[in-house]
């Protein structure tokens, strides 16, 4: 039955994930790289978030630190991540492998590496919902994986092929199939549909708007492609170097962006409406071993002060639902005075 | 009138698997019957698009000489790629220059970036001095909106994507060379660096007059720099003409469904239909003999079936597609 305006207006207040200064290290020979620098986000319930940024920029090892699947050299070296009410990061193996695809699951990138090559796709699907439901009726079953093919468009004949027989479009539905098995509360879809050909990557996209709306769930979407994050997710987070640099909703993103690399990242993005010119900015970024004190923007960033250069911006929340890490803005969200915008018009 | 500087003519590739014990021999036909010319003047970007396995990285291979084409010719300043000897063949290699999608696989990271361009002058004895070299590699630089002091003492990981690229634009730029093939060279590049590499495009094309075969899958960019466009399905054109009226106008069902695909970056404009897509077996089976097309398009006719459609002119300035729908309006393209 489809909720009210009023229930889903409720229902979104609610955070069913809080990350809280979430930070990640890979280990290396002359240093820590600071993949992940101390994040916080809420994820509500019932929204899709996008988290974007270049590569590097530690959206991905964020989510696998999230996921507990941040594999040596990389480390979880502090932070707090809680799901309905259960924190994850302390938790014991044991316990979180239960609550792996009940409430937590990953729509993981480049579908073609994640499956196994010598299993048909039925059995990489049951499988998963036998480790955590205990052995099942063999028919009961067969009905279960034809409804999840149902709902992610995938036809019946697929049940018994292996994965080399599928497409690309066709095995990325598979993941999609075996990400909402279980019915989890949080779905994290990393760069899942980067590798197909733009139609199918569309029709991959609204496969995945329509099993989202369908089950209710909340999800976390990483990528870098911001047309595909317009038009499929309800608030943005835009990450640089480990760190958060503004959080909104995705209109707010799009139309007004306030710290300096979001609104790079939005003039860059290329129309098909039309030809304008050519927005150049320089790429020079710090050593992720070594960052500068102060803002982690600093060496790129148009608008670059004093302060910019000792102190670190927090990620402050300046207009309704609208968190940014800049030294530029007052509390209220007005530009602070000495402010040099010349370079912005 | 002089001949173009590239022409390719009626251009055919077929990959043939040998067969094994069970496994029949196999055909796949990469590239059909395709023709294009690049000419002296003005240069130009010309964008060749399409979907994994419609021909375009085949088309690349078949120009920088890494294949040969299986029926057809490929014409440098008139003369035939396939009866070159090796003095011509090494002329056309220097004139037909190429960048790949990997900027960070072409470097030797034991080397400085300087290595580079040191080798390539010395290579194709291009400075006669020192200083003659050094003057060059700046200009060169200069070109790619790069300095000197910057990079070329700088090990390769130490820069980014977007400046790796663009310093093999100006390795390229030092050889001078009349073409270039750049297969998916912002591909690999974060989205707020790519501008400056096709900034560097703009700057070689206008600056040095040289044309570029801009090889991609993203017609965003395409739309930005492009001179016309070439957008292929399995191995043969569907539509070609220049970039703004393709990608504003597609005509061609396949270039329709292309373009309404490429999600709109405006929260405000969300997606409002549904696309399908055919089983795969449909697909698969695709006639040889047909519109490629024809399985997934929704305006097909039985005609289409009969042969593969030739590209109709749609507006008389050189808008052309592949499709029987524009039969009766159009003149047939005169043949090249």
């Amino acid at each position: 039955m489809a909720e009210t305006p009023a229930e889903q207006v409720k229902r979104r207040q609610r955070k069913v994930l809080e990350v809280r200064n979430l930070r990640v290290h890979y280990e290396t020979p002359t240093g820590d790289v600071i993949a992940v620098a101390g994040i916080d986000f809420d994820l509500y319930d019932g929204e899709t978030l996008g988290l974007v940024g270049e590569s590097g920029s530690g959206k991905s090892t964020a989510a696998y630190g999230i996921l507990k699947l941040v594999q040596p050299p990389g480390r979880i070296v502090d932070g707090d991540v809680t799901l309905d009410g259960d924190e994850l990061v302390h938790m014991s193996d044991s316990n979180f492998r239960q609550i792996r695809w009940t409430k937590l699951a990953l729509i993981p990138q480049g579908a073609m590496n994640s499956l196994n090559p010598t299993m048909r796709v039925h059995r990489q699907i049951t499988d998963a919902i036998e480790a955590h439901e205990g052995k099942q009726d063999k028919e009961t079953l067969r009905e279960r994986v034809l409804e999840l093919f149902r709902m992610v468009g995938l036809p019946q004949r697929v049940y018994n092929m292996f994965p080399h027989e599928l497409s690309g479009g066709m095995k990325q539905r598979v993941c999609i199939a075996m990400g909402i098995a279980l019915h989890p509360t949080v779905v994290i879809a990393d760069e899942s549909t980067s590798a197909l050909d733009v139609v199918v990557q569309r029709v991959v996209a609204q496969t995945m708007l329509r099993v989202k709306q369908a089950l209710g769930v909340s999800m976390i979407m990483i990528g870098h492609d911001m047309g595909l994050m317009a038009q499929m997710v309800d608030r943005i987070a835009v990450m640089y170097a480990g760190k958060l640099v503004e959080v909104a909703p995705v209109e707010t993103i799009f139309d007004e962006p306030m710290h300096p690399y979001s609104q790079v990242l939005i003039e860059s993005i290329p129309s098909l409406k039309e030809r304008k010119p050519l927005k150049i900015t320089e790429g020079i970024t710090h050593d992720p071993r070594n960052p500068p004190p102060g803002c982690i923007f600093q060496l790129r960033c148009p608008y670059v002060m004093e302060r910019c250069r000792s102190d670190a911006p927090p990620l402050r929340e300046l207009l309704a639902r609208h968190e940014v890490a800049c030294h530029l803005y007052n509390d209220d969200g007005s530009l602070i005075e000495d402010a040099t915008m010349e370079a912005a018009s | 009138m002089a001949p173009p500087v590239l022409e390719i003519r009626n251009a055919t590739k077929v990959y043939r698997t040998s067969g094994g014990f069970l496994s029949p021999k196999k055909e796949v036909v990469a590239l059909q019957d395709y023709s294009l010319t690049i000419d002296r003047e003005p240069a130009s970007i010309t964008t060749i698009a399409g979907e994994s396995g419609s021909g375009k990285t085949t088309l690349a291979n078949v120009v920088l000489g890494f294949t040969p084409l299986t029926s057809g010719q490929i014409l440098f300043h008139g003369q035939d790629l396939a009866t070159m000897n090796r003095r011509q063949l090494l002329h056309y290699r220097r004139n037909v220059q190429a960048v790949f999608q990997d900027p960070f696989g072409v470097y030797n990271p034991f080397y400085r970036i300087e290595h580079v361009f040191h080798t390539v002058i010395r290579h194709f004895k291009l400075a006669d001095s020192e200083s003659q070299m050094r003057d060059m590699i700046e200009e060169a630089l200069n070109v790619v909106g790069l300095h000197g002091v910057d990079v070329l003492r700088k090990y390769p990981h130490q820069l980014s994507g977007g400046q790796r690229q663009r310093i093999m634009m100006a390795r390229v730029y030092l050889i001078k060379p009349e073409v270039i093939v750049a297969d998916e060279p912002v591909s690999m590049v974060d989205a707020s660096l790519r501008a400056a590499i096709l900034e560097a495009m703009l700057g070689l094309r206008d600056e040095l007059g040289v044309s570029f075969l801009y090889i991609t899958h993203d017609l965003s960019t395409a739309y930005q720099v492009g001179d016309r466009i070439n957008i292929l399905y399995q191995g043969s054109v569907a539509e070609t003409g220049t970039t703004v009226q393709v990608i504003d106008q597609p005509q061609h069902p396949y270039v329709q469904l292309l373009v309404e695909s490429v999600p709109a970056p405006d929260p405000s404009e969300k997606w409002d239909t549904e696309i399908e897509l055919p089983d795969e077996e449909v697909l698969r089976s695709a006639t040889s003999t047909g519109c490629r097309f024809y399985p997934r398009c929704p305006q097909r006719m039985d005609r289409c079936l009969e042969a593969l459609p030739p590209l109709y002119d749609i507006d008389g300035r050189g808008h052309e597609a592949a499709c029987y729908l524009y039969e009766d309006e159009a003149q047939m393209a005169p043949a090249p």
